[in-house]
């Protein structure tokens, strides 16, 4: 099969024709490894191509088929995993100067899982410094593009993740969410991300931005590849004490059975209003649409608190990030800077972590250190926590007259790099649809509902469910997926210029 | 280095009265760490026992560990704490070395006990009640060597070196309410409260509470205020006092020292004090300023503990009988005194001669021992008997050669010295040092009859009823037999062979 | 609410230890300014008598059996370490208190 062919294959399909011996799983890494030598200087979505370690895996694969030994549900299928989780023997830098070279001397639970359902990691993608930001600038090596248009942003912080998916450079991949970071890029780069509820995917071994907020999760082309990596990640890790001990939801089988037949699809008035471009409301006023046409029953929603969401975010981020990072002190692992033999170590982890943090980390971590400190507790910190009870009051209600809840991703379609590079209050914008759901820790899918009219950038459909629901997300977006898929007779990705 | 003022005791009391507050940490006995499963044991290697957990690796997470819980649930029983419903672990954050998160994970407001007091007795039986504020769960940090200044001191070394083998070790840190109206009673209120302490946490099994391992650490905090007014003064926190008689001279010597200062017309400054052992003085370490701000909240990657009540009356039902208690009850059964029994107490030596008795010794050998030969060893050494390098057993096996009539006290004195020399157990050091009472009759009654031979002076006053003199042969024969003879065998020989009797 | 100034961005960068440059406390102080000033709205719920939620779970009581795990050995354990001596992460010299 020709290489331009096996990168178009969705994950189901390549893991199928693996499993049937159609393909193997030496040929498709091959295929992949060539695309990304071919694109990556272009799109540089990847920080570090494991090409030994991915063929080694690949044939790994092979080998265990022809010895006719049960193969995972998605062996040999190639993944981009977002450079924030732990592997053993592949530096792990989190897009920070801080961890350049860093090798972890261990494998994070969700790269463990991986190996053993024997996907093929291709390498460690692009990302914003520690997880922080919407755009991927703030990577200290460098921005990653948009494949829909190179000078413009792919979203972020997992914009590497979500790129290399655009890109035909890979057909699954692991983002991180912990405002927006899975769900804001799939909406830009017309791809499928999903945020599972908090607490359904190990956090041990990925770094972390804001524990009480951050949550891993799968990023794919299609619903039905996202479901199927999200079973291989999800489930109960006894190293993650906040993990939840539960089966799994039925996301893949969800997947397989779309339908919004019957259902209740609310709709909240506060994500809409100033802010919102044009092209995006139409697409998603058409998204709501399309969602009676299939049979479901809309009913409007009111979550004043949400109001409030964007800046309890900008606290309680902040505050768990200034103390999440307090351990980058140049001591024990990473960068150490200024250390002649007559400095003392607290000079040395304070010239360390100037040299070693960029710009937004710093600003994230005096905000966090202020929010935090005696005197302000109450009036930041305090409230940040009450305005969180309040929304998650807000999802319950509303969970009880629907069933899902459906917004656009995000307000506006992929801006140029560097437009909002010196506005953190314009950056910030960019998760307003998404940070309601990570304060609540309930879960949400993106995936494309079409190209704004003025720029012909893609457009995210948001999609919620309430926590441990999380199959609803793939019942829906499956349906919404194939309607669409049928009005414009083929993938949004298809209309992607070539790279 | 400046001399450091002093008032008399006496002076200082007779203005002064002292409020203290006591904070100790002890580290528990678990098997493993209190967030991650690296084993606790001492001695091993450098950094050999350590994960991406306690090293605050990036990506690590921590996980409670079940005993760290349960032993500081029936910590705050025995203090007779409230035990909190439902309660959290909070970062405390501040950057040090041997941190490696550069937090420490440790409870804030919500600590899971408090509200207690522990009874404790002075020398002269009268019970002192100390209030107990809260016990809470935290990590140990790591340990520095630091390197090219003299002696290990932080102050002129080039640099230092980091094993982490130590972080994350659990530690319950309990503190006292203020405590007052202690006066002049106060060094000995503080001494008595952490040895019935240890005694409760020993009690407990919860942790050996060894002081000079380190296990046990106390932070003595102490301030002055004249006589008859009711606010604080300014306390000074005095770190790491390591010993029980430390915590005594301690607050002995911040009582004087602040007497000093304050009756000069100065001001006490809040700051950290270091104790030095050596001359039981105590110098200044960090001013507590306000850029001390540990922007406490509460730990996003643990989820709350919450004690079930079923859980803790189950604990409660198995706590043993307390210190205090059982001491009561030993006493009347060795029968011996409250001040004697105060005396075994404040020498810790309670567990140890009850080991003993079980271990076959009759209790007032048992006592002999431990009060006076190791009694003097351990003060000697600035430790408490049970950190003796020997053990009830051979203290038993000691007394047993002394009852059998194998060993006499100066000998049995002699292999408690090699047992605690290192030279091996009890038999081994008589065989090496070749000690064994002279029971040989024949070569005994050479010795006496030399003795007599050689003192005829003697022999005669004791014939001619002088019975008192017979001391002197007595030594004769002991020095002829290196003292390996049964001093009162030897004078029944000579009186017999005398022909006198007493 | 309060404004930020530049000698409290110094505070902060200092309990942060962070070594920022002279121009960067400006710009920090200006951005911060504008961030806090956004934010401080969280303050309109500081009166309502709702329970602060600092974790999205209802989870409690999550804890692991006392067993010990294999550590990792201490070559892997100083494997990233910047510097090290007699098996010992070696550090510059501690100003520190004790
Ligand atoms: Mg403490
Ligand atoms: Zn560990």
């Amino acid at each position: 099969m020709a290489d331009t062919v096996i990168i178009k294959l969705t994950a189901a399909e390549t893991a199928e024709k693996i499993a049937s011996g159609e393909l193997t799983a030496v040929e498709v890494t091959e295929a992949h490894l060539a695309r990304i030598e071919a694109t990556d200087e272009k799109v540089h979505a990847f920080l570090h191509v494991d090409r030994e370690g991915a063929l080694a895996q690949a044939r790994a694969v092979d080998a265990k088929r022809e010895r006719g030994e049960k193969l995972g549900p998605l062996a040999g299928v190639p993944l981009a995993l977002k450079d924030i989780f732990t592997t053993v023997g592949i530096p792990t830098t989190v897009g920070s100067k801080m961890l350049e070279g860093w090798i972890p001397p261990y494998d994070a639970t969700l790269t463990r899982r991986l190996k053993e359902a024997d996907v093929v990691i291709l390498g460690k993608t692009n990302m914003d410094e520690f997880a922080m930001g919407s755009s991927t600038e703030n990577s200290a090596y460098g921005p990653t593009g948009n494949p829909w248009d190179l000078t413009r942003i792919p979203g972020g912080s997992g914009g590497g993740s979500a790129a290399a998916l655009a890109a035909f450079q890979a057909p699954l991949a692991i983002g991180t969410d912990t405002g927006g970071s899975i769900r804001q890029p799939a909406a830009v780069t017309a791809t499928v991300g999903v945020k599972p509820t908090y607490g359904s995917v190990s956090r041990y071994g990925m770094v972390a931005f804001s524990s009480s907020l951050d949550q891993g999760g799968p990023c794919a082309r299609t619903v039905l590849d996202a479901a199927l990596l999200h079973e291989v990640i999800a489930g109960h890790d006894p190293m993650d004490s906040t993990s939840i001990d539960a089966p799994v939801p039925p996301v893949v089988e969800a997947a397989r059975n779309g339908s919004v037949a019957g259902m209740r699809v609310g709709v909240v008035k506060q994500f809409a209003g100033e802010g919102y471009q044009a092209g995006v409301v139409q697409r998603f006023n058409e998204s709501v649409e399309l969602l009676k046409e299939l049979g479901a029953e809309i009913v409007e929603l009111d979550c004043p608190s949400f109001d409030l969401a964007m800046a309890a975010y900008y606290l309680i981020a902040p505050s768990e990030a200034s103390s999440n990072l307090a351990r980058f002190d140049g001591l024990r692992y990473g960068l150490r800077v200024g250390d002649d033999g007559t400095l003392s170590a607290e000079d040395v982890t304070a010239l360390t972590r100037e040299a070693g943090f960029g710009d937004e980390v710093k600003r994230r971590i005096i905000l966090g250190t202020y929010a935090l400190s005696s005197g302000y507790y109450d009036a930041y910190y305090g409230s940040a926590q009450k305005v969180r009870t309040l929304i998650s009051k807000d999802f319950e209600k509303s969970f009880e007259q629907v069933d899902v809840i459906v917004s656009p991703t995000t307000p506006t379609t992929a801006f140029p790099i560097g437009e909002r590079t010196d506005d953190p209050l314009a950056m910030y914008l960019a998760d307003l649809c998404t940070i309601p759901t990570n304060l609540a820790g309930n879960s949400a899918m993106s995936l494309p509902c079409g190209l704004a009219p003025e720029d012909g950038l893609p457009v995210g459909l948001q999609i919620i469910a309430p926590a441990m629901k999380d199959d609803r997300l793939y019942k829906v977006g499956a349906a919404v997926e194939a309607a669409f898929t049928a009005r414009w007779g083929h993938p949004l990705l298809e209309e992607a210029p070539s790279l | 280095m400046t001399v450091t003022e002093l008032l008399s005791y006496e002076d200082a009391l007779a203005s002064y009265d002292p409020v203290m507050g006591l904070e100790v940490h002890v580290e528990l006995g678990t098997k493993t760490k209190m967030f991650c499963g690296c084993s606790t044991e001492l001695g091993a290697e450098p950094n050999s026992q350590t994960c991406p957990v306690c090293l605050g690796m990036p990506g690590a997470l921590p996980v409670v560990n079940a005993i760290g819980v349960e032993s500081a649930i029936k910590i705050g029983l025995a203090l007779n704490c409230e035990i909190a419903e439902w309660c959290r672990f909070a970062r405390k954050n501040y950057f040090y070395p041997d941190m490696p998160k550069n937090f420490q994970t440790s409870q804030y407001d919500e600590p899971i006990a408090f509200n207690g007091f522990l009874d404790v007795q002075l020398e002269d039986g009268e019970i002192f009640r100390v209030e107990i504020e809260r016990a809470h769960m935290e990590e140990d940090t790591g340990k520095s060597l630091h390197v090219g200044g003299a002696t290990g001191r932080i102050h002129g070394a080039s640099h230092s070196l980091l094993d982490y083998n130590r972080a994350g070790i659990p530690l319950i840190e309990i503190v006292t309410k203020p405590i007052e109206g202690a006066g002049e009673r106060a060094p000995e209120v503080a001494k008595a409260y952490v040895a019935e302490l240890r005694e409760v946490i020993k009690a407990l099994g919860v942790s050996e509470a060894r002081m000079d391992k380190g296990q046990m650490r106390c932070d003595v905090n102490l301030s002055l205020r004249p006589n008859g007014t009711e606010k604080f003064g300014t306390r000074s926190e005095t770190k790491n006092v390591n010993s029980l008689r430390s915590v005594e001279r301690a607050a002995r010597f911040e009582i004087q020292r602040h007497a000093a200062v304050l009756s000069s017309g100065g001001t006490i400054i809040q700051e950290t004090r270091h104790f030095h052992e050596e001359d039981g003085s105590t110098t200044a370490g960090r001013i507590k300023d306000n850029a001390e701000d540990y922007r406490y909240f509460p730990e996003p990657d643990l989820v709350p503990v919450a004690p079930a009540r079923d859980w803790v009356e189950e604990l409660r039902a198995t706590l043993p009988e307390m210190p205090r208690v059982r001491r009561n009850r030993l006493r009347e059964e060795w029968g011996v005194s409250e001040h004697d029994m105060q005396s075994i107490l404040n020498a810790g030596a309670v567990d140890s001669i009850v080991a003993t008795v079980e271990a076959g010794a009759d209790s007032a050998a048992a006592r002999k021992w431990w009060m006076g030969e190791l009694a003097r060893n351990a003060n000697e050494q600035g430790v408490s008997v049970d950190e003796l390098p020997i053990t009830p057993a051979q203290v038993a096996r000691v007394a047993a050669l002394v009852a059998e009539g194998s060993l006499n006290d100066k000998l049995a004195r002699q292999v408690i010295e090699g047992v605690l020399a290192g030279e091996g157990t009890p038999d081994e050091v008589v065989e090496k040092r070749g000690l064994k009472v002279v029971s040989d009759e024949g070569a005994l009654g050479a010795a006496v009859d030399e003795a007599i031979a050689g003192n005829a002076g003697i022999a005669d006053k004791i014939r001619g009823g002088k019975i008192a003199a017979v001391g002197a042969l007595v030594g004769a024969v002991m020095k002829t037999t290196r003292g390996q003879a049964d001093a009162a065998r030897v004078k029944e020989l000579i009186l017999e062979r005398l022909g006198v009797s007493e | 609410m309060p404004g930020i100034t530049r000698e409290e961005v110094a505070h902060l960068a200092r309990l942060a230890r962070l070594e920022l440059k002279s121009e960067e406390l400006d710009h920090f102080a200006g951005q911060l300014d504008d961030i806090i000033g956004a934010v401080a709205r969280v303050s309109e719920v500081a009166d309502q008598d709702v329970p602060p939620t600092s974790h999205p779970l209802p989870l409690t009581n999550v804890m692991r059996a006392d067993e010990v795990r294999p550590s990792l050995t201490p070559e892997q354990a100083l494997s990233g370490a910047p510097a090290q001596e007699q098996q010992r992460f070696k550090v510059p010299q501690i100003l520190g208190e004790d």
